[in-house]
């Protein structure tokens, strides 16, 4: 069937079923009530500890055909995903599913466990590194769904999704099962993702590499959500966890990018009192925030809340007052972890409270303005972010749709061409976030306006910017390119990129040799 | 019709450059390319460096090329300063 952004979608796809076709971004509705794991008991004196994931697993008589979940704050330092399927191989389990948050390219191993049969399904909002490479090649047995930050705890609530065991990287635990991400060799801060595998899981294991002395408090995840706690020797590697500092860029045309964003904001009315925000770790959305922040401290504007990834560069915004609160669901660096420990304001949030639609307030509705990257963006503004160029995976849906539905003002930074390669095109390999929920491209060349926003477009002429018809940059990035020869793909579906609401956007096809 | 007489280069790896290396050859121009845009402009990239070294007069030579994206004037100004370092002027006579 064609879906809403025109896409030609089959009804039933090889290896995951009836599909849920895409009618518009807020055209599908919930029905029926939440799912529920199973009813636990636990008596005073129960132990929880559990000295080995091997342990866990002959207690636990884990099976082959499960899904294990996991969630990505360890980014490209996370060992546990490893360890675990490594010992699920040895034990002789096969046909895993596999739910992790976002895959890099520390989780290569994992080609090994789908070879074999172990692995045999993944659910994640992305796949960057080998591992994305072998899927796009046609690795998996049916095709990886790539879910949104908002999507996975919808369809865990929904009960669409359902976990056996959720294993719980924690930095911080204690021997009844209080979990927190401040503290530790392994500190990664929020565990904001890996809130609703704590609700929905049928087994709760935290694994740890830093067993502290009860009580641990305040815990991220309490210990009435946690049936075992796993002590192995280390989570993963510091330096691939968290960044040093993330800094603002210094590349002039990432800059020039970035100062057109923000003059776009001041343009836009939203800019006020109570203002709400949420930018990329980038460069150039980081350089945005930047510009953003020093027109607050100039028309003297107290924001109300920043949300998202958190860097260390809100951290500072938070702390010069310029924002009241935090909304914290990934620290992105050392100063964001550090502040989480230690700012009463910085908060840290679940990705239910971030981006599930299906609940009565996700925070992405409240924000005022998302900046966000592309991989590319379409002359109907639909916008990629989970393959490059080429047709390969190789980013993350995260919470892009989700706070591009959300907020009032959705703007898009790229710069036209990268490597050669126009950005914006006619029609984007992989539709991700649709064009309805963009507002706004800023590239180095000018800005282009969602025809459906006119509003914006002359509140943007008025103020003296740069404004073009989408259609004249993508003439214009190819007039300096030249146009690319079209990349064959083959007929198989590789990955499902599913809608925050359950329905299949797009497509990705094997990449083509 | 003019020669390439010694090996030469020109360019860098960095993003967006090219690095041309130039030898003397015969039968033609023979291009080695290497591009991470291969797939989208390698037709392309070898009509700009035949063009450009046609535009010196240079019909043999055996050009190796390793393209990290690089424009079409970044090529041909990478492709026409190689030839010159191999003893090609333009119309300063070699």
């Amino acid at each position: 069937m064609i879906n809403a952004i025109g896409r030609d979608i089959p009804d039933y796809i090889e290896g995951f079923g009836q599909v849920k076709h895409y009618r518009g971004a807020f055209a599908t509705l919930p029905g029926g009530n939440a799912y529920g794991p199973p009813i636990r008991a636990s008596r005073p004196g129960a132990v929880k500890v559990c000295s080995g994931l091997e342990e866990l697993f002959k207690l636990l008589g884990l099976k082959s055909g499960m899904t294990f979940s996991f969630h990505h704050h360890l980014r490209n330092g996370d060992e546990v995903v490893n360890q675990v399927l490594a010992v699920a191989a040895k034990l002789g389990l096969k046909d895993i599913g596999v739910s992790l948050t976002a895959a890099f390219a520390t989780h290569a191993p994992m080609i090994g466990h789908i070879n074999n049969g172990v692995v045999t399904s993944l659910r994640t909002s992305g796949v960057y590194g080998p591992l994305a490479v072998a899927i796009s090649g046609g690795l998996l047995p049916g095709p990886v769904v790539l879910h949104t930050h908002g999507g996975r705890p919808r369809a865990m609530a929904g009960g669409e999704h359902r976990v056996d065991v959720a294993f719980v990287a924690a930095p911080a635990a204690d021997e009844r099962g209080n979990v927190s991400g401040v503290s530790g060799p392994s500190a990664c801060g929020s565990l904001g993702y890996a809130f609703s595998d704590a609700d929905y899981a049928s087994v709760v294991v935290a694994v740890t590499d830093n067993l502290v002395p009860f009580p641990l408090a305040p815990a991220s995840i309490p210990q009435n959500k946690v049936d075992f706690v796993v002590t192995v020797d280390s989570l993963g590697d510091p330096q691939g966890i968290v960044s040093g500092t993330t800094k603002v860029t210094k590349d002039p045309v990432g800059l020039k990018i970035a100062d057109t964003a923000a003059k776009a904001i001041l343009a836009s009315g939203l800019l006020k009192d109570g203002f709400s925000f949420q930018t990329g770790a980038g460069g150039a959305s980081l350089a945005a925030a930047h510009y953003v922040g020093r027109m607050m401290r100039e028309g003297r504007i107290r924001g109300g809340f920043a949300l998202g990834g958190i860097t260390g560069y809100m951290v500072d915004m938070l702390e010069e007052g310029l924002f009241k609160n935090l909304y914290d669901v990934q620290s992105f660096d050392l100063e964001s972890v550090r502040s989480l420990g230690r700012n009463p304001s910085h908060l840290e949030v679940s990705a239910d409270l971030y981006a599930n639609p299906f609940n009565p307030g996700c925070l992405v509705n409240d924000l005022d303005v998302v900046i966000l990257g592309a991989t590319e963006i379409d002359v109907g503004f639909n916008v990629n972010v989970v393959t490059g160029s080429d047709g390969v995976l190789m980013g993350a849906a995260g919470g892009h749709p989700d706070t591009a539905a959300g907020a009032k003002m959705t703007v898009i930074v790229t710069t036209l061409l990268r490597s050669r390669l126009p950005i914006v095109v006619d029609r984007v390999i992989a539709a991700t976030t649709p064009g309805e929920t963009v507002d706004v491209l800023v590239t180095e060349y000018g800005l282009a306006v969602n025809p459906e926003r006119p509003e914006l477009r002359e509140r943007f002429i008025k103020a003296g910017l740069e404004v073009k018809d989408i259609h004249e940059l993508k003439a214009l990035a190819q007039s300096i390119a030249g146009v690319p020869e079209r990349i064959p793909q083959g007929e198989r579906i590789v990955a499902l990129v599913e809608y925050r609401d359950g329905t299949i956007i797009d497509v990705v096809r094997e990449a083509a040799e | 019709m003019k020669s390439v007489l010694k090996a030469a280069q020109a360019g860098t790896l960095e993003s967006n450059d090219v690095m041309i290396i130039v030898e003397p050859g015969e039968n033609g121009i023979n291009l080695d390319l290497e591009s991470i845009v291969k797939k989208q402009y390698g037709a392309a990239i070898a009509a700009t460096i035949a063009d450009a070294a046609k535009a010196l007069g240079v019909t043999d030579v055996n050009v190796k090329a390793i393209d990290r994206g690089a424009l079409p004037y970044a090529i041909r100004a990478r492709m026409v300063t190689a030839l010159e370092r191999a003893g090609i002027g333009p119309e300063r006579g070699a």
